[in-house]
């Protein structure tokens, strides 16, 4: 008996180590990238051009002068301008309109409501290039062709029942008495919406809003098609792809505009984790 | 107008301010005109007011490009005569079933590899005093933008011939730690590239599925487990006849999340190869048929086909949600 507790301790005991070994080596793998990126941005061009990024960690001689560059020469600047010009009313209003659709989903009775909520389930996973022709279409039909709103109209629609499906949820969560007791006192629906369901929703609204944050930021393929032709500059994803693809700036101020682009979101992520958790395990799927 | 439309603080002040106030008066207005109606009037069209933006944008935005986009697959490049089912034929020959071929290995590679590492990182997280070290970590990634992913991993990837010093991450890795190894041109090997570009695309997501798997593993009943231990179950053991039961609605979600990101991959493809090497998707492809060769009934057809390939996965979760019984 002893000796088997032995040999299930000395187990238990590589084990461990190897528990250890892993769970490190994919830290440090996960972040070498990130931490690539950063030191690229920094290196000379000359270094760059002569050895790998790693090689500074060692004989470090660091620059600013690829994020002059980035800010000068690529318009990093005037490109973050029109992301956040995107992002953040894009933001506000999926949310909004998510909690709006969301509270007359949950606490009003119609017919159809249960077909409604299969279709929002169904419209989850839609990629977003059935969309493209028709909207490309009409948008230029329209005038919304290479303008800002036109692409706060389509982040929104398309984001809106992933939204709706979020919120769902946590408003059925809201315990039944409180509306009853706002009934007994008279208050009315928009009152209703306005002073429960908004307050005790705001954990899942904050949610919804990091997520929609992020897509909209990182997005690439919507503001590359529809934005074509606006007065103002790309957006950071569409700058950084067509500097990529251009190789004349050099490598240097590339990485730099790079890691200014990430900056927003990283920040984020870090900063607000519970929040930005909470809607990757409430939502789960999105097309 | 237009100094509006290049303006950014202008926009975001209509976008995310005024818009919002518009929207909450009009539901006052239509809460208004509902309360002047008799009551029961009013008790039924109040859905209508209250779903009505959203309901038009999903409509707008989702179900008429749908259905419009089904239609124009079944017409020429400029949408104006029906062709029967020409784009489809075309669809499934020539270079098409390259491309079709590669985005088989997007979606089976993808998620596999995904669903893979994050259990290890799911199962062995949970055991360390640093978890949170780790999993912020893990995190990182799944907040960048799949360009910046892209870009960022050309520096993994770059490529000096043999003898040469080496840039890139791996070559010289691999040139340092393997006698003899010949440095591999990552992006412009056919079938490499295809698997180099889906190790990004991991990077980029493992977070997600880690996040979500981990809730998973933390919800296993600790008892059960450690009865299983006691009675000399290896950790192996333990984790195939327990841990994985109980977590495969976890599993299935990221399984289907892979796949529909695997489905529709663009960003990674269209900033490193542009297609070339035989490295071109389907949502590439559609790309260069919408804007290189303007052909709608050709850029249709490839998005049917995502559509479909998607359907499976949509009737999932539907099915998933109707047994959640609403």
């Amino acid at each position: 008996m002893s000796s088997r507790q032995n040999a299930r301790r000395a187990r238990g005991w590589s084990w461990r180590w190897l528990v250890h070994i892993i769970t490190i080596a994919m830290s440090i793998a996960w972040f070498v990238p990130i931490l690539g990126l950063f030191i690229s941005s920094v290196r000379t061009q000359a270094d760059t051009a002569d050895s790998g990024w790693w090689t500074a960690i060692l004989s470090p001689y660091f620059t600013s002068k690829n994020y002059r560059m980035a800010f000068d020469q690529i318009g990093v600047f005037d490109s973050l301008a029109t992301s956040l010009a995107i992002a953040i009313p894009t933001t506000i209003l999926t949310t909004t309109i998510s909690v709006i659709g969301a509270f007359a989903l949950t606490r009003m009775r119609f017919v159809g409501r249960a077909a409604l909520s299969l279709l929002l389930v169904a419209l989850l996973v839609t990629p977003p290039q059935i969309t493209l022709v028709p909207l490309l279409r009409l948008y230029a039909a329209v005038g919304l062709s290479g303008t800002i709103p036109g692409i706060w109209l389509y982040q929104v629609g398309f984001t809106v029942p992933y939204g709706i499906f979020l919120i769902r949820g946590f408003i059925g969560g809201i315990p039944r008495e409180l509306f009853e007791s706002a009934a007994v006192d008279g208050a009315g629906t928009l009152r209703v919406f306005s002073s429960i369901v908004i307050p005790l929703s705001l954990p899942i609204m904050m949610s919804l809003a990091i997520m929609q944050f992020l897509w909209s930021w990182n997005d690439l393929l919507i503001p590359l098609l529809f934005l074509g032709g606006s007065p103002m500059a790309a957006p950071i994803t569409v700058e950084l792809a067509s500097v990529a693809a251009s190789t004349s700036q050099g490598q240097g101020p590339l990485m730099a505009a790079t890691f200014v682009s990430a900056l927003i979101p990283l920040l984020i992520v870090i900063s607000l984790q519970r929040y930005f958790v909470r809607g990757v395990l409430g939502g789960a799927v999105k097309g | 107008m237009d100094f509006l439309m290049d303006n950014a603080i202008l926009l975001i002040i209509v976008g995310a301010v005024g818009i919002p106030v518009l929207i909450y008066a009009l539901l006052g207005v239509g809460e208004r005109i509902l309360d002047l109606l008799p009551h029961k009037a009013g008790h039924r069209l109040r859905p209508l007011v209250w779903l009505f933006l959203p309901l038009a944008l999903i409509i707008l935005i989702l179900l008429y490009p749908v259905v419009s986009t089904i239609r124009s697959s079944f017409m020429d490049a400029t949408d104006a005569h029906f062709v029967g089912f020409d784009n489809y034929v075309w669809a499934f020959q020539g270079d098409m079933l390259g491309v079709i071929g590669n985005n088989i290995v997007w979606v089976v590679v993808l998620p596999l590899a995904t669903v893979v590492m994050a259990l290890i990182a799911a199962v062995l997280f949970d055991r360390v005093a640093y978890e949170r070290v780790a999993m912020t970590l893990i995190l990182l990634p799944t907040a960048i933008s799949f360009v910046a992913g892209a870009v960022i991993w050309t520096q993994m990837y770059a490529y000096q011939p043999a003898g040469s010093t080496q840039l890139g991450t791996f070559n010289a890795l691999l040139t340092a730690l393997v006698p003899g190894f010949r440095p591999i041109s990552w992006l412009q090997t056919p079938m490499v590239n295809t698997l180099a570009m889906i190790l990004i695309a991991v990077w980029l997501q493992l977070g997600i599925a880690v996040l979500i798997l981990s809730a998973a593993v933390k919800n296993v009943d600790q008892e059960l487990l450690e009865a299983a231990r006691l009675d000399g179950a290896n950790e192996l053991r333990v984790f195939f006849s327990i841990t994985l039961p109980v977590i495969t609605p976890a599993v299935l979600v990221v399984l289907t999340t892979a796949m529909m990101a695997a489905l529709k991959i663009f960003d990674i493809v269209y900033v490193l190869t542009n297609g070339l090497f035989e490295s071109d998707v389907i949502a590439n492809r559609l790309y260069s048929e919408l804007f290189h060769a303007r052909d709608y009934g050709h850029a249709s057809v490839i998005a049917v086909i995502l559509l479909v390939a998607a359907l499976p996965i949509v009737l999932l979760n539907v099915a998933q949600f109707r047994s959640e019984g609403e």
